[in-house]
C-alpha cells in the first residue's frame, strides 16, 4: 500500500451505459438522412425508378393531391372509420378488461374467449362482418372495433392485475366502498398499463384500416394505396404510405402528451 | 375501545402460523408484539383488523367507539400505502370523502391532523418528492384524521434509515403523550419496542404462540435511548427472542 516504487493507475471505470437517455431530434435527423440518400440515388441513377421513387415526386405528388382536394377526400372518411372504430373497440376493450381484472368469475369465462379473438387476423372476418354490418361504413367499423378491442382487453386486465395490492389493502381498512376503490384505487392504478397498451391498439388500428379499405372502399387511403399500387404509380403509392406514417407517428405522440399529462405522478 | 383475541389459531396450507393466541390490547396503551421473523405477527394485525380471518379463535372488541371516530380499527403500513397520484392533501381526503365528508369540514380536519404530523408546509407535495420519513408522517396524518379508536401500526418505521426512525420515534411519543391513543405496534426492532410499548408481547418462532408479556411502567416521554431500565429491557427480551431468532433463521421456507 505505502510501497513508495508501486506505479498507481487510475481504477478502471466500469460502470455506465444501460440506461436509456432522451435525445432529442436524432430520430429526425435519422430519417432525413435516409431521404437525402434516396434523392441523391435516385438522381445520380444508381438507384433506378423503378426501385424507388424519387423523395421530391413524392413530395410533389402530395402536393398534387392537396392542391386537387382529393387529400381531404380521401383523409377523411379514412380518419373518421378510424376514429369511430378505435373508440368502439378501446372503450369497450377498457370496460371488459376492468371488468376481468375485477371479478375471477369474468375471468375464467372470457380470457379463453379474447385468447381465441386474439391471433384471428381480422381481416379475414371482413366478408362475415359485410354480412353482418353491411358493405359500407358498418363492416368498416366493426373490424377496426374488433381489432383494437382483443389488445386493450389483454392490457387492461394486466394493468388492473399489476395495481399495487397494498394500495387496495389500505382501501378496505379504511372502510372505503367497493365503488370508491375500484374508482380511485384501481383505475387510476391501471392507466399507465392502459395508455402502454393503447399505443399498440391504435396501431393495430391503422393496419385494419388500410386493409378495410383496400377491400371494398371507394375512398381513403387504403383505396388510394390500392389504386396506385395496381398502376404501379410508385410516386403515389409511397405519399399514401407518408401518410399512414404520420398518422402512426401523430397517434404516438397524442399518447405520449395524455401520458405527460396524466401520468406526472410517476417517477 | 378495547380489543381480545380469544385463542387464536391459524395456519396457511400446512403451515401453522399461530397457535392459541389470547391477548387483550387495553384502552390508551402501546402493545408491541415482537418475534422473530414468519412468526406470524404481521397475520395477528391483520386479524385485529379484520383484513383476514383466523381458522380458529375469536376476535372480539369491546366497548364505546371514541367522539367522532369514522374508522375504528385503523392502519399504518409498513409501505406507506401512499396513492402516488394523490398529492398530500388528497390522499387523507381520500379516507374522508366516503364518509361524507368535504369541503370546509374535511379542510378543517385535514390542516388539523398536518399540524399534528409537522406537515402544513408539504400539503402539496406528491408522495415521490416526499422523503421515507415524511411519507411515513403522512400516512400516520391519514390514520390520526380518521379518528381511529385503535391503530395498528404493521413495522411503520422498518422502512426508514435509523435517523429518520428516531425522528420518528419522538413525535409518536409527541402524539401519545398529547393524546393518548390505543395502538398494537408490530415490529422486529427491540428499541423501538422498549421506546414505546407499554407492554411488550413476546412471540415464539412459528407456530407463534405468546412466550412472555413485559410490562414497562415509565412514562413514553420520559425513555430516551440508552436508559439503564430500557436497556435492561432490551437485553431480556433479546434473551428470550435469540433462540428463536436462530431457531427460524435456520428453518427451511416451504411456503
Amino acid at each position: 500500500m505505502s510501497d513508495p516504487n508501486a506505479a498507481t493507475t487510475p481504477v478502471p471505470f466500469r460502470g455506465g451505459g444501460f440506461k436509456p437517455e432522451r435525445i432529442r431530434f436524432v430520430g429526425l435527423a435519422v430519417f432525413l438522412a435516409l431521404v437525402a440518400i434516396a434523392e441523391w440515388g435516385t438522381r445520380a441513377g444508381w438507384i433506378s425508378n423503378l426501385t424507388l421513387p424519387r423523395p421530391s415526386d413524392v413530395l410533389s405528388t402530395f402536393r398534387d393531391l392537396y392542391d386537387t382536394g382529393l387529400l381531404w377526400k380521401h383523409l377523411i372518411p379514412s380518419l373518421t372509420r378510424l376514429a369511430v372504430g378505435s373508440v368502439l373497440g378501446v372503450t369497450i376493450g377498457i370496460g371488459v378488461g376492468v371488468i376481468i381484472g375485477l371479478f375471477s368469475m369474468v375471468r375464467a369465462g372470457l380470457v379463453p374467449l379474447v385468447a381465441a379473438l386474439f391471433p384471428i387476423p381480422k381481416i379475414a372476418l371482413l366478408p362475415l362482418f359485410v354480412i353482418w354490418f353491411g358493405i359500407d361504413e358498418g363492416s368498416k367499423y366493426a373490424l377496426i372495433a374488433l381489432g383494437t378491442f382483443t389488445p386493450t382487453v389483454v392490457a387492461t386486465y394486466g394493468a388492473v392485475d399489476n395495481v399495487d395490492r397494498t394500495l387496495i389493502r389500505m382501501g378496505q381498512s379504511f372502510g372505503l366502498s367497493w365503488w370508491s376503490i375500484v374508482r380511485k384505487i384501481v383505475l387510476p392504478g391501471a392507466l399507465p398499463g392502459i395508455l402502454s397498451g393503447l399505443r399498440i391498439s391504435l396501431a393495430i388500428g391503422i393496419i385494419l384500416l388500410v386493409a378495410a379499405e383496400m377491400l371494398g372502399a371507394q375512398y381513403g387511403i387504403g383505396a388510394y394505396i390500392l389504386e396506385a399500387g395496381s398502376l404501379y404509380d410508385l410516386e403515389r403509392l409511397f405519399a399514401g404510405v407518408v401518410i399512414l406514417s404520420a398518422l402512426g407517428v401523430l397517434t404516438s405522440a397524442v399518447i405520449g402528451w395524455v401520458e405527460k399529462r396524466m401520468l406526472a405522478w410517476r417517477i | 375501545m378495547q380489543l381480545i383475541l380469544d385463542s387464536v389459531s391459524h395456519r396457511y396450507g400446512d403451515v401453522r402460523v399461530l397457535s392459541d393466541v389470547s391477548l387483550t390490547i387495553p384502552e390508551g396503551q402501546i402493545v408491541c408484539i415482537v418475534g422473530p421473523s414468519g412468526c406470524g405477527k404481521s397475520t395477528l394485525l391483520r386479524f385485529l383488523g379484520g383484513l383476514e380471518r383466523p381458522g380458529a379463535g375469536k376476535v372480539l372488541q369491546s366497548g364505546p367507539l371514541p367522539d367522532g371516530c369514522l374508522n375504528p380499527l385503523t392502519y399504518v403500513f409498513q409501505d406507506f400505502a401512499l396513492l402516488p397520484w394523490r398529492d398530500v392533501t388528497g390522499n387523507i381526503s381520500l379516507v374522508l370523502e366516503d364518509h361524507g365528508i368535504k369541503g370546509a369540514k374535511a379542510a378543517r380536519i385535514i390542516d388539523d391532523v398536518l399540524i399534528r404530523t409537522k406537515l402544513s408546509d408539504f400539503r402539496n407535495a406528491l408522495p415521490k418528492q416526499l422523503s421515507g420519513g415524511m411519507k411515513q408522517r403522512v400516512a400516520i396524518a391519514r390514520a390520526l384524521a380518521v379518528s381511529p379508536a385503535v391503530m395498528l401500526m404493521d413495522e411503520p418505521l422498518s422502512a426508514l434509515d435509523a435517523q429518520t426512525r428516531e425522528l420518528l420515534m419522538d413525535d409518536l411519543v409527541s402524539l401519545w403523550t398529547r393524546t393518548p391513543f390505543t395502538a398494537v405496534y408490530v415490529t422486529h426492532n427491540l428499541a423501538e419496542a422498549v421506546r414505546l410499548g407499554h407492554r411488550i408481547v413476546v412471540l415464539s418462532r412459528r407456530p407463534g404462540t405468546i412466550r412472555d408479556v413485559v410490562e414497562i411502567d415509565m412514562p413514553l416521554d420520559q425513555r430516551r435511548a440508552g436508559n439503564p431500565t430500557l436497556e435492561a429491557h432490551q437485553a431480556r427480551l433479546w434473551q428470550l427472542m435469540r433462540e428463536e431468532a436462530e431457531a427460524a433463521d435456520k428453518e427451511l421456507s416451504n411456503v
